[in-house]
């Protein structure tokens, strides 16, 4: 699921360690009884909808449970068969699959893309246009591109036609569909990804790009020197939480193509789902998903890592 | 500055200008197909503009002709409302972006500025579930739901988002904590208690802020769809993501629907538009690293 928001935290910088006033200090103590009444319901959302069911998945995942019945615990046997379950090492490979093609293509796109309008335009109408894509619902983005490439009468057979190259049903052929899907989501994401790497080329000093110049060094060169060295860690930050986020591939998936033809493109995110709620396989499918919390538990801790080390590089 | 008209430049422009034309194509397309008679989709599904626009497909994904004539203009047949889709995710944004946008400021704001004991460990706790994929909670969250008897209502829809994410509470807080401390001060000099400091003092102050993390809340909660595809199938709840997603399931799988689906997908896309053009500035300018100063 990509629809979770990924606007980069703010690494805003702590209010800096002033000496605090002793009058301060007196009044300090007493936030006591107000401040937990202003937590009450961040509290209580996060008790219910976070803390309990992340427990209760953990259970879930030692059990034995389709809904109907009451979990019944069974030890280690869910992960025992998740290690000798083809489909979900299938699975696996597919998601590995369509990261690569996906964060590959979109953040070399968005990195061009930025630096193009980095070094031409501040027009916010030009960056309002390329966050179109990602405001769209991913169903929506989903459906537009099914008919797009449909194998009679989608625009970009036509388009193949007419230069005189041999038309495919792209989303029904086993080798084309997971590309064309993380295709479509390049076509999603790039603009969005475009202008976050943009928001951190805005941060690098103007004066260094002035320089170069008078010293004759061409666009290019100001590229690979100036922009991409001091871009690092933000770009790191980027492609950390686009690959999070890439990980978390369904909606898409599961408009065109339902994890078919034969598991070319059925994600890990779409087998947990097929477990859960097709087969009803409760605790099986909270094994599955222990995996990738495992897998995006590290990811997750190295965006922060990153983050804290973004706050320090460019001040 | 002969630099700027280096063709060199012009190249750089004419680059951006292909992007800009392969984000906004494939809407034209939509756009132009949602307003073709579904009878000319063989003939006509090539030129520029349609031979024949009609409004046909929207008023009938809208429900507004009756059933026959639907089916005469390539309906399949089946009930559809979008009407009342587009109204459920309206209703399901707003809930969402509103309530949560209040409690995350109440508790941000208590993170930031108020002392009481646990408050690191609490806070380190809720940014810790950032961690966790949403996937996980969601199993546990759906029986929950379930068990409840709040499946096809709006209240087991909005629950698990109703009052916080991690995020949202995180991201305030680091606001709350770029505010000067002194106009607060003030506040209570003059009397002010720590609620009247918060409502009338701080929120005022932050309203940049609160409208990024609403805006935010809202764009996630307009392309949910696999929650509301769980718990808001039934036609009374149905969002539009997941009405979309029916309505291709409905439509014949040889030959879809496509003009129709093409005019729904629209009506998907229209609020969106609207959130760009008038918000489009401020939206523009969230998506920054040093953020909300």
């Amino acid at each position: 699921m990509r629809n979770a928001v990924a606007v980069p935290a703010a690494p805003l910088p702590d209010p800096p360690g002033e000496p605090e006033a002793p009058a301060r200090r007196r009044r300090a103590r007493d936030d006591r009884g107000i401040a937990w009444l202003f937590l009450v319901p961040v509290l209580t959302g996060f008790a219910v909808f976070y803390l309990y069911p992340t427990i209760r998945g953990v259970w879930y995942s030692v059990t034995d449970y389709s809904l109907l019945n009451t979990p019944s615990f069974v030890g280690a046997d869910n992960y025992a068969e998740l290690v000798s379950d083809a489909k979900f090492w299938g699975s696996l490979r597919v998601t590995a699959y369509y990261v690569v093609l996906n964060i590959g293509s979109q953040t070399l796109l968005a990195l061009g893309l930025a630096a193009l309008m980095h070094r031409l335009t501040r027009s916010v109408v030009v960056r309002a246009t390329l966050l179109l894509p990602w405001l769209v619902p991913n169903v929506t983005v989903a459906l537009l591109w099914m008919w797009l490439l449909d194998a009679n009468l989608g625009f970009v057979n036509h388009l193949l036609s007419a230069v005189g190259l041999p038309t495919t049903g792209f989303l029904r052929s086993p080798d084309f569909a997971m590309p064309s899907i993380a295709l479509i989501n390049t076509w999603a994401y790039t603009g969005y990804t475009a202008l976050l790497l943009y928001a951190g080329m805005l941060q690098i000093p103007q004066h260094l790009y002035e320089s170069a110049s008078l010293d004759g060094a061409g666009e290019l060169r100001m590229f690979r020197r100036i922009t991409l060295p001091l871009l690092r860690p933000i770009l790191a930050l980027v492609l950390v939480v686009s690959l999070i986020g890439s990980f978390q591939i369904f909606d898409t998936v599961a408009v065109t193509t339902k994890g078919d033809p034969v598991g070319a493109t059925r994600v890990i995110y779409y087998y947990i789902y097929q477990q859960a709620f097709t087969y009803f396989h409760m605790g099986y499918a909270a094994s599955a998903a222990m995996v990738l919390v495992v897998i995006l538990g590290a990811l997750t801790a190295v965006q922060m890592r990153l983050l804290r080390a973004s706050r320090s590089d460019l001040t | 500055m002969t630099r700027r008209f280096a063709p060199g430049r012009l190249l750089a422009w004419l680059v951006l200008i292909v992007f800009l034309a392969l984000t906004v194509a494939p809407f034209y397309w939509m756009v132009r197909t949602a307003l073709t008679p579904a009878a000319d989709i063989y003939s006509d599904s090539t030129a520029v503009f349609p031979a024949h626009p009609t409004m046909i497909n929207f008023w009938r994904v809208l429900g507004l002709v009756d059933n026959q004539t639907a089916r005469n203009a390539g309906g399949s047949g089946a009930q559809i409302d979008f009407l009342r889709y587009t109204l459920n995710s309206v209703i399901y944004c707003a809930l969402i972006a509103t309530a949560q946008t209040f409690c995350c400021a109440l508790a941000g704001y208590a993170f930031a500025r108020l002392r009481f004991p646990g408050r690191d460990l609490v806070f380190g706790i809720m940014v810790a579930a950032l961690m966790v994929p949403p996937i996980f909670t969601l199993l546990p969250n759906f029986t929950l739901v379930k068990s409840l008897g709040a499946i096809d209502t709006f209240a087991g829809m909005v629950a698990p988002s109703l009052l916080m994410t991690p995020f949202a509470v995180f991201f305030l807080r680091q606001f709350f904590l770029s505010v000067p401390r002194e106009v607060e001060e003030a506040a209570v000099i003059d009397g002010a208690g720590r609620w009247g400091v918060f409502w009338r003092v701080v929120m005022p102050m932050s309203r940049g802020p609160l409208i990024t993390i609403a805006l935010t809340t809202s764009v996630w909660a307009w392309k949910d769809f696999l929650w509301p595809l769980l718990v808001g199938r039934g036609e009374q709840t149905r969002v539009l993501t997941v009405a979309l997603g029916v309505f291709l399931q409905q439509s014949p799988n040889t030959q879809p629907d496509w003009t129709g689906l093409m005019a729904a997908s629209t009506l998907s896309v229209l609020p969106v538009l609207a959130l760009l053009i008038f918000l489009g500035k401020r939206l523009v300018q969230s998506l920054n690293f040093t953020g909300i100063k």
